[in-house]
């Protein structure tokens, strides 16, 4: 039956528009917390100023503020595609775009004046954590509503990787922040000591895996054989590494604890787990890249193609690096070290950012209607900036993270330690000066993606009032995994 | 479609099922991991000489979780040679048992501080606290003035001290009653440095077996 919907790309271009707006208030924040990190004067002695307060709100904003409105975005543009349907329940998606942004505001406006739990990538204080359930269970509900209203029977693989994401997330987010407060502004977690570190680590190792994992796996799994205009490369190994990932990566939380005072047995399980978690992280980065196999000259035309390859090789690196920092004895160099730093940074400044951002180039022409980006050597500009920021970057704090490690574990021939704690610091600062290059090239060129979105976004800004409406194609009979065709 | 593969395309053409398979699959690995560590929490009993913090430690804690300081001081000496050898014994569970929330860390941009207390005197970490670099050129420490500026709200540490007790902390009545007097005209730093100075210096649960027995290199 013929329909006469169209997609709701509205609150898809809010989404866009917000992921570029906090990808350049996160980063920047990043920029001033990497100058703090090498001239501690940039703290200025003024308290919501200071390091220790402000690197939360990097952290926020970037992971939260930037990339849950980039994934929330995609997945509401996706969920549409795949479905051949308008999404469901548009007031409340709406509600889900406002109430984010509101979650985002307030976190970035009370963590810099001490208004925080203090729990790594879960600072927000308790109120603002029941909104983010609220919204949360909103969005779950706006995407399974659509879900539940596809014209095509079978469920896309992009889209089980965002149940997944919404599902964990919402289970995560609930258990870690259970608190009681004690006034407006501050709160107790229910869990204290060896628990709270196990709770948290959970957490916040799965809020890697399915906030920065899955969530943006979904947004390769579709936008990556979109843009390579080819078929999956192999939907049998895509089931595999679904469940696989999904299931294993939930154990592998106590590698963050090797060597403490959490028990024996959960470091192991953990580590176990870990290594077992090479299997469906590669697979996934091999299933992505294959898919480019036959398209692989798209790589000299369209930066898009560029930042999606080179992001699925930097999952596949640092997925890799991940499991090999997770054996208890390459642990006990890194641990603790800025080799978790250029660890973390390699899987989002590379992973991350890279697939999001060569999605926002795939997505942005089409919802806002456009034939292509506004300008094509702003792109090739943004992508070598990238790679150039994140190279210095994470080859900084490589360097850095060796040189602490090796030198918190030198012994003289007498048995004593070889260095202070000063002199490895001391040793690192010239690192800590290449990081913050590195982060301002980074910066520099989520600030040229932005000038290039507002001018692909003139028609649409013209018509702000009244949205262009994309027509929504008939599904053909025979509906495979694969993507859509290509628009002409 | 083959038959072997029949199950899956069930799930795939179903959300609801899909979602409550994905559901239970995230689910197992922290009920395994974290349940036992739960149940085992409130079966066992701190050590002893571990008590809850004082109105003023509790208040000098709260400031260190305030300002973030986890971010670069870790308090969780490693089960290492070279970490027992820097900074002391190495930690043990029960030690951190009234830390809500926990104090591990994760990244050392300064040293740890598991067992700091007592290594500097009250003035040192005073002046320290105020402005690093008058006292280690070389560090990259933020100054925190204005601790030194902010008094101690005593009605709010008898509500915090209520509400962990409401969270198992053992503080009696008279000890929530005394608060005010212990905290009376102290600032946040006074605060933070009774904190600090306190760090590690109980006696130690497994102090003979930590000093004694070889850590793993």
């Amino acid at each position: 039956m013929p329909t006469t919907e169209k997609y709701n790309d509205h609150v898809v271009r809010l989404f866009l528009l917000a992921a570029a707006v906090w990808g350049i208030v996160g980063m920047s924040i990043g920029v001033l917390a990497a100058g703090q990190l090498a001239w501690p004067a940039l703290n200025f002695d003024v308290s919501w100023l200071t390091f220790s307060r402000i690197r939360a709100n990097h952290t926020f904003g970037v992971i939260f503020a930037f990339g849950g409105s980039a994934l929330m975005g995609t997945c509401y543009y996706v969920v549409q595609r795949t479905g051949h349907t308008r999404l469901a329940l548009g007031r409340l998606a709406n509600f889900t775009f406002w109430g984010w942004q509101l979650v985002c505001v307030l976190a970035m406006a009370t963590m810099p004046f001490g208004i925080t739990q203090s729990k790594e990538y879960a600072e927000p204080e308790w109120f603002i954590d029941i909104l983010i359930a609220v919204v949360w269970v909103s969005f779950g509900t706006v995407f399974f509503a659509t879900l539940a209203r596809r014209r095509i029977q079978h469920i896309y693989v992009a889209n089980w990787y965002y149940g997944a994401f919404i599902i964990a997330v919402g289970l995560l987010h609930i258990v870690n922040n259970l608190a009681v407060p004690v006034s407006l502004f501050k709160s107790y977690p229910i869990y204290s000591g060896v628990v709270d570190a196990m709770v948290q680590w959970w957490y916040g190792h799965n809020a890697v895996a399915f906030f920065l994992t899955a969530g943006f796996l979904g947004m390769m799994y579709y936008f990556v054989p979109r843009q390579a205009q080819r078929p999956l490369w192999s939907y049998r190994f895509s089931i595999v590494n679904f469940w696989a990932l999904i299931s294993v990566y939930m154990w592998a939380g106590s590698h963050h604890l090797l060597y403490s005072a959490l028990p024996d047995w959960v470091q192991s399980v953990g580590m176990a787990f870990s290594l077992v978690l090479l299997m469906p992280s590669l697979g996934s980065a091999a299933n992505g890249l294959m898919t480019f196999d036959g398209s692989w000259h798209k790589l000299r035309t369209d930066p898009a193609v560029k930042f999606m390859v080179l992001a699925l090789i930097f999952y596949a690196a640092s997925t890799f690096e991940g499991s090999m920092l997770a054996i208890k004895s390459a642990n006990s160099l890194s641990h603790y070290t800025d080799w978790t730093v250029a660890h973390v940074h390699s899987g989002s400044i590379g992973w991350v950012a890279m697939i999001t951002i060569g999605s926002l180039y795939a997505m942005a022409p089409r919802a806002l209607d456009q034939p292509a980006m506004h300008s094509q050597s702003a792109m090739e500009l943004h992508f070598r900036l990238h790679t150039a920021g994140l190279l210095l970057y994470v080859i900084a704090m490589w360097a850095a993270g060796v040189t602490e490690g090796l030198m918190w574990r030198a012994t003289n021939p007498d048995g004593s330690l070889t260095y202070s704690f000063l002199a490895s610091l001391v040793a690192i600062k010239p690192f800590y000066w290449i990081r913050l290059l590195g982060g301002v090239l980074v910066l520099l060129g989520m600030v040229v993606m932005a000038w290039n979105l507002w001018h692909t976004a003139a028609a649409a800004r013209a018509n702000l009032i009244k949205p262009i409406p994309v027509p929504i194609p008939e599904p053909t009979s025979h509906q495979t995994p694969s993507p859509l065709p290509a628009r002409a | 479609m083959q038959p072997r593969y029949k199950y899956l395309e069930t799930i795939e053409k179903h959300a609801g099922l899909l979602g409550v398979l994905i559901a239970i699959m995230v689910s197992l690995g922290g009920l395994a991991e974290i349940t036992p560590l739960f149940m085992k929490a409130h079966a066992v009993e701190p050590a002893p000489g571990i008590k809850p913090y004082d109105p003023l430690r509790l208040a000098g804690k709260d400031v260190y979780v305030r300002e973030g300081c986890h971010q670069c001081h870790s308090q969780m000496i490693r089960t290492l040679r070279f970490e027992t050898q820097r900074y002391g014994a190495y930690s043990v569970a029960s030690e951190s048992v009234y830390d809500r929330p926990f104090q591990w860390g994760s990244k050392r941009t300064g040293p740890d501080l598991a067992r700091v207390g007592g290594k500097y005197s009250d003035q040192w970490q005073r002046l320290h606290l105020l402005d690093p670099r008058q006292l280690v050129p070389q560090s990259n420490m933020p100054g925190y003035p204005w601790l030194a500026k902010a008094g101690v709200d005593a009605q709010d540490i008898q509500a915090r001290m209520r509400v962990l007790r409401f969270l198992g902390d053992p503080y009696t009545e008279e000890e929530i009653a005394a608060a005010p007097e212990a905290v009376k005209d102290k600032t946040e730093l006074d605060a933070l440095v009774a904190y600090l100075q306190g760090l590690g210096r109980h006696p130690q649960p497994d102090a003979a077996a930590a000093t004694t027995a070889e850590p793993q290199s």
